[in-house]
């Protein structure tokens, strides 16, 4: 792949509601968050990607009323579906194709509709709709299949919380900063069992922004660009009950495939801090399985051990992760953005000390049905 | 069931509620509508062009709008249709009596066309180019939003 980096990020802050603002301003404030990161006027984007989607916006071709607010005006734009991973890979491809450099915003106010209608919606009419399932309950069947299948507790499921709560503590951008404890998850309402109220993310508002360029525009960049070393995206069966939702086998395909471009033989070793899609507890001890940081199975005891906590070999979600915000169209594009601050050094206090190779995870579908994995790197 | 139907499924009527933010400047268009009885457009000081309802951005200039501009009640269309099939308001459920007119209408001092109803559905009656003022419900009936403004009349 010929060289490509981020060269500029702009993240909102993550609330429950923002009652006062538009999507347009939230696309508008990161949109500019971005460009100053930059140091890029609208004159040095090339194009721009949105990412939106119609029933959590409840607009039908939602992109098109952003897309001024994105300084999109006259220039060529179109729009991904998604958690902005995706958006950032097909923001990828237009650079690899000549753009020069591609603006990719990312919007969402799960605070507007009702998630467990939308997320219902996603799921077959004719077999699936009418048993109720939404992003929920078929989680809360992925954990049960994924726990009983490698004998993981409820337990440690409840770390994966405890650690990213804490996380957020650090990240000014985070909703849920908070510091729990196994017992205050294990005691939190059951939502669906196997999953509580602790074990699972909040419906943000918020918004993401980042700006992908070639090797040339990249040297104009105000910033040290950062490296896009991997990039892949694979997709899993749509109906749950054709794939095996104890493992997550689109994300090893992608995550194979990103580390082949990047070069990683050893991942373990060679990533020094990850930012991956925790939507709900569980999930993250399933994706470090899938992306090869440890065994199948071995997700609960890395964690246990304490590997993936600040201060480890390999510190997972420094943020806070999807747990402790969950802007569901841009907690994707929020993780490359983390990836990129830990690289620059710029990640403040939830810093991995010299980190040279950073990973970002986003997913699409009904429990990881497709993965999308980022390796970047300082150099 | 005949052994050679093919099913169908229906959605049935439920549907999907919102709980859209007007934002800054769209709460105070429909607050100056409450109070004065008339439009608010904002001026980019790049181009010049106000445009009703106001915005944060003008599009073209990428430039961030906050000079408010007070509009009278009155304005020229510029587009019109008479509509005869129904059609049901999302906000209330309930259907417009048809026909109605749709007017695409230039608001006296902006620079683009604000979009409502005009009472009038003999075409005869209605040409591009008459003069319109906005009938506005009774202050203490207003609720905030599109349906404050009942429907243009034309000035004859
Ligand atoms: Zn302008």
């Amino acid at each position: 792949m010929e060289k490509a980096a981020i060269v500029g990020i702009g993240q909102t802050k993550y609330e429950r509601r923002k009652s006062g603002e538009i999507y347009y301003d939230l696309v508008y404030e990161v949109t500019t968050r971005a460009m100053e990161d930059a140091g890029y006027t609208l004159d040095d984007i090339g194009d721009v990607i949105t990412v939106s989607n119609d029933f959590w916006d409840g607009r039908t071709i939602s992109c098109m009323a952003v897309q001024e607010a994105a300084g999109a005006h006259d220039k060529n734009v179109s729009t991904v579906e998604g958690d902005g991973t995706l958006g950032a890979l097909y923001g990828l491809m237009r650079v690899l194709g000549g753009s020069g450099t591609t603006l990719i915003v990312a919007h969402s106010k799960g605070s507007e509709g009702d998630p467990r209608v939308i997320t219902n919606a996603m799921f077959d009419p004719v077999y699936h709709r009418s048993l109720g399932l939404d992003a929920v309950s078929s989680s809360a069947l992925q954990a049960s299949a994924y726990m009983s299948r490698y004998g993981v507790t409820e337990e440690q499921c409840a770390l994966v919380s405890v650690k990213n709560h804490k996380n957020a503590k650090n990240n000014p951008f985070a909703q849920l900063p908070m510091d729990i404890t196994v017992a205050d998850v294990m005691k939190s309402r059951k939502i669906a069992d196997p999953l509580k109220l602790l074990d699972c993310s909040p419906v943000s508002d918020g918004a993401a922004a980042i700006i992908i360029a070639d090797e040339k525009h990249a040297r104009k960049a105000r910033k040290k660009p950062v490296w896009i070393k991997g990039a892949a995206h694979c997709a899993d069966a749509y109906f749950l009950g054709d794939r095996n939702l104890a493992e997550a086998a689109s994300l090893r395909e992608a995550a194979k495939k990103a580390y082949a471009m990047a070069g990683i033989g050893n991942p373990a070793k060679e990533i020094d801090v990850a930012e991956l899609y925790d939507a709900f507890g569980y999930m993250e001890l399933m994706w470090l399985e899938g992306l090869g940081f440890c065994d199948p199975g071995g997700g609960a005891g890395m964690t246990e051990s304490g590997k993936t906590a600040m201060g480890g070999p390999i510190p997972v979600n420094p943020s806070g992760g999807v747990l402790s915000a969950h802007a569901v169209l841009a907690a994707g594009l929020a993780r490359i953005a983390e990836a990129v601050l830990q690289l620059r050094g710029e990640a403040g206090s939830r810093q991995v000390d010299g980190a040279r190779t950073s990973l970002a995870h986003g997913i699409n579908g009904p429990c990881g049905q497709s993965h999308c994995v980022w390796v970047l790197g300082k150099d | 069931m005949k052994n050679t139907e093919l099913l169908t499924i229906r959605s049935g009527d439920t549907g999907m509620p919102y709980e859209w933010s007007i934002g800054k400047y769209g709460s105070r268009f429909f607050r100056e509508i409450r109070e004065h009885q008339r439009f608010l457009g904002i001026r980019c000081p790049g181009c010049g062009k106000v445009r009703v309802p106001p915005r944060r951005l003008c599009g073209p200039c990428f430039r961030e709008l906050d000079e408010l501009v007070e509009l009278s009640d009155t304005g020229i269309i510029t587009a019109f249709s008479v509509v005869n099939y129904p059609f049901i308001d999302p906000d209330t459920g309930l259907q417009r009596p048809i026909p109605y007119t749709y007017g695409y209408i230039r608001i006296d001092g902006s620079d683009n066309i604000f979009s409502h109803i005009i009472n009038e559905t003999d075409e005869s009656r209605i040409k591009v180019g008459m003069k319109v003022r906005a009938v506005f419900r009774k202050p203490e009936e207003m609720e905030g939003n599109i349906r404050d403004i009942r429907y243009f009349e034309i000035i004859r």
